[in-house]
């Protein structure tokens, strides 16, 4: 019988240096586990273990929500965990797809809708057959930060995933340099948005301030025990999409977008004249189409709330001046044109009242009436030779 | 209790193991708990409450100690000491309002000493009358006792609640259009109440021992317990007190593994079920329904890891401090009936009802005038105990229609056990012992008791009627 055995069948006196000695001991092995963690790292690894697409169906959008109790959601930085919960992992691809990934913004991510209401999953309803008989799966990567630069992170990943054609929404305030990194989502992605910047050699500062870089500290369990308990979360929160199919709170009343504006001509502390092509992440886009290598990239410049209200002769709405956004479809158009983008301009395509609480986010019909452009633009694309 | 409050008194306490005798031991547990009330008590939109509902619970604890004390044991040094110790720690709290912020022992900045000391001035008159009115402490206790039930059903009465708070914020120059029932947070009152009206329903029957009053006071609010039981016998509380001796290394660490455990159960187990445990907005968004399973059989689970955890962390404080609380569960979900489900859930609370309601209840009615079979009697006891044990969770019909489950489930229950006993010797006794008949009757328990939380969790009877209905393939 051993020490503890004996302790535990209450044969054994214990004394209190038996107790130091546990103490002791319990210490120094906790320390050591820490020590151990933090020198394999097992963060990465942790990430890509999910129930999800074993237990529970895959998500149909990456997961994303501020208040988990109500959206069964929850925002995470960990992009392999992710991909691990959405249902582009759920299977290898089989010769009869033709597997489509859609990235961009909060209104590919479907921001105010369902996730069986978003953009693609209304093209995935379209069945639409390939010529060569395959059936078109599109996959919704949308995440909901403004930068090209957190979209390219993603598009990335989603390589991994062997997609056939890549549906790049964009749109001018995803683009402007300076706000490339304040996305949360890339400051503590610090590592592989390096990768990025280095990779492609993306003019960006690969020492920003705000990156929460690795050190052994935070990558001790202790380090990362918020990381842990949000993967924790994640697995959980499986239960509860799988039992509801709800993955975001949509509220019955929100504030609408801005229909009457203030006569202000700023765009990110740009006035007219300031702004240039150099001060906008076009590079970022064809980093885009070099990461995507031999898989077709098509950009679509999103649809944009076009406001009739007051000050509506200097802004398109809350996020544009007017002179910005011509600025920006100018050079986007002309950017596509130089580089030999698919592109597609639909930044009208949408009735006004089909905007929900911000510019770029759409009720229902109007995701439906955005996914028929996106169809014909796809349909279009592959009858090309 | 958070994990830093758990960690501080395991500290502080077994600090006191390696260093304090037997008497300090004992003073320091008592101002530890006294301390203690206002450090657990969270913050309140009502202003500076989160320094009177503390003060208040003391306040209560003393006028009961005073009613129900025995007047020929006279009072003590120690008695006097300990009475004018609990009368200045408040005024030494409302001193740190001059203190930075943050520095205060209490959730908001104190009230002023002045406001302090008039309050209190008044306690000490009404102490003083109440000495005065020693010959009819026998009606104050009962006086006593409506006060306390009807401070409880304030409490757990949302209208009520909410009219009190709005009265509350009148006084305190608050807006009375905020007023919410959340406002009278009142730590740990549920078992203050119950261990205050165990004491003096005893004195009016005149079983109550005399106990010291730093003993009574630490009693009703030793710190472990006050936030979640268990519910102890002032008289065991009181003789393990005087009795207490420094745990042994050997019980120093069965409380310890004790606190592990609990810490383990509540803050892992418990917290990682309740994102998945039954509640209303889970339930309303819930489609299928084996998925409306598992969210109560999560609920179930969570709310055993819970309260047991917390349990667990009051009974190994208690043990590393010398102090052995009574245990509260016995692996519930394991047992075979409902009547041994309840002799092992929550056990103390259960033994407090069966003491004060149920068992004085049954007597009366055997005794009473109207004759009434046996059935009957215990049907009308189990009813009005579990409906009783329903409300003391909160005044709803939820509450009051989970007692009543309980009930009917205790009463089938008996009659099933009197029915079989009638036939023993005709049922082979293999019956009752076999794994199967085991293995039915514990899912058949879980279930029902399972089921019962519906009720239990839900805010609306409606919601929880649909919920039933729902998971037996009924209406969407």
């Amino acid at each position: 019988m051993t020490e503890t055995q004996r302790v535990e069948k209450g044969v054994m006196n214990i004394s209190w240096g038996f107790i130091w000695r546990v103490l002791l001991k319990a210490f120094v092995l906790f320390a050591a586990i820490n020590i151990v963690y933090a020198l394999f790292n097992p963060l990465p690894v942790l990430g890509r273990l999910s129930f999800y697409n074993v237990l529970f169906p895959g998500r149909l959008r990456l997961p994303y929500g501020d208040d988990p109790d109500r959206s069964f959601n929850i925002t995470l930085s960990h992009l392999d965990a992710m991909f691990a919960a959405h249902e582009i992992q759920s299977t290898e691809k089989s010769e009869e797809e033709f597997r489509i990934l859609v990235i961009g913004d909060s209104s590919v991510w479907g921001f105010l809708l369902e996730p069986t209401q978003t953009l693609s999953a209304q093209i995935n309803q379209s069945e639409i057959i390939t010529e060569d008989g395959r059936t078109v799966r599109a996959y919704n990567l949308g995440y909901p930060t403004m930068s090209v630069t957190k979209d390219l992170l993603i598009l990335e990943r989603g390589l991994l995933n062997h997609p056939d054609l890549i549906i790049w929404l964009v749109t001018l305030e995803s683009l402007p340099k300076v706000s490339q990194l304040d996305s949360p989502f890339l400051q503590l992605n610090p590592d592989r948005t390096r990768e990025l910047i280095t990779r492609y050699a993306l003019d960006l500062d690969p020492e920003d301030e705000r990156f929460e870089n690795s050190t052994f500290w935070n990558r001790t369990i202790i380090g990362q025990r918020r990381e842990l308990a949000q993967l924790f979360k994640l697995q959980m929160l499986g239960v509860l999409w799988s039992g509801s199919g709800v993955d975001h709170e949509i509220p019955e009343t929100y504030n609408e977008r801005l229909e009457d504006l203030p006569a202000d001509l700023d765009f990110h502390n740009f006035m007219p004249g300031d702004l240039n092509t150099n001060e906008l992440a076009f590079d970022m886009l064809e980093a885009g189409v070099q990461a995507a290598g031999d898989i077709p990239v098509v950009f679509i410049n999103e649809p944009v709330f076009i406001s009739e209200g007051e000050n509506s002769d200097i802004r398109y709405n809350f996020y544009y001046p007017r002179w910005a956004y011509d600025f920006y479809r100018q050079e986007l158009q002309s950017q596509a044109a130089g580089r030999g983008w698919d592109y597609a301009d639909l930044w009208d395509a949408m009735p006004s009242t089909e905007f929900t609480d911000s510019a770029i986010h759409y009720t229902p019909l109007g995701s439906r009436i955005l996914a028929q452009d996106i169809i014909g633009v796809i349909k279009e694309f592959l009858q090309e030779p | 209790m958070t994990l830093i409050h758990i960690l501080i008194f395991t500290l502080l306490v077994s600090a006191l193991v390696l260093t304090a005798s037997q008497r300090w031991r004992r003073w320091s547990l008592f101002i530890i708990s006294l301390v203690s009330v206002y450090w657990l008590q969270p913050a309140v939109s009502l202003r500076q409450f989160s320094f009177w509902f503390p003060t208040a619970s003391i306040g209560l604890t003393v006028i009961a100690w005073l009613v129900t004390r025995h007047r020929e044991r006279g009072l003590s040094r120690e008695d006097l000491t300990a009475l004018l110790f609990t009368a200045l720690l408040p005024l030494l709290l409302s001193l740190s309002r001059f203190l930075p912020e943050g520095w205060q022992l209490t959730a908001s900045r104190p009230p002023s000493i002045y406001l302090v000391v008039i309050v209190g001035s008044i306690l000490v008159i009404l102490g003083f009358v109440g000495e005065w009115l020693a010959k009819w402490s026998r009606l104050m206790s009962v006086l006593l006792g409506v006060v306390v039930i009807g401070v409880f059903i304030v409490l757990k009465i949302e209208t009520l609640s909410v009219w009190t708070s709005s009265l509350l914020r009148g006084v305190t120059g608050q807006s009375r259009n905020l007023a919410a029932s959340t406002d009278l947070y009142w730590l740990g009152f549920s078992y203050i109440a119950l261990r205050l009206l165990h004491v003096l329903r005893d004195y009016q029957s005149g079983r109550l021992p005399a106990v010291s009053f730093l003993d009574f006071l630490t009693f009703v609010l030793f710190f472990p317990a006050i936030t979640a039981g268990p519910i102890d016998r002032v008289e065991k509380f009181s003789s393990k007190m005087q009795n207490a001796v420094a745990p042994t290394a050997s019980e120093y660490l069965t409380g310890a593994r004790r606190i592990v455990l609990g810490v383990f159960q509540k803050f892992v187990l418990a917290d990682g079920l309740a994102i998945i445990a039954l509640n209303s907005t889970n339930v309303a968004m819930t489609r299928s329904v084996p998925w409306l399973w598992v969210l109560v059989f999560a609920f179930s689970l969570r709310l055993y890891f819970d309260f047991s955890g917390y349990t667990d962390v009051a009974v190994g404080i208690g043990q590393i401090s010398g102090i052995q609380l009574p245990e509260n569960f016995d692996r519930p979900y394991f047992k075979t009936n409902i009547g041994t489900f309840w002799n092992s859930w929550h056990m103390t609370l259960a033994n407090w009802f069966r003491a004060y309601v149920f068992n004085p209840l049954t007597r009366a009615l055997r005794k009473g005038r109207l004759k009434m079979n046996s059935a009957l009697i215990i049907l009308i006891g189990q009813l009005v105990t579990m409906t009783l044990i329903g409300l003391w969770h909160g005044v709803t019909w939820n509450f009051v229609l989970w007692g009543l489950w309980h009930a009917v489930g205790l009463f089938i229950h008996n009659r099933w056990a009197v029915f079989l006993n009638a036939r023993r010797d005709r049922i082979p006794s293999a019956f009752y012992t076999s794994k199967a008949m085991r293995a039915v009757s514990l899912v058949l328990t879980f279930n029902f008791v399972a089921l019962g939380w519906v009720w239990f969790a839900l805010p609306s009877v409606q919601m929880s009627w649909e919920t039933l209905i729902r998971m037996f393939g009924g209406i969407r």
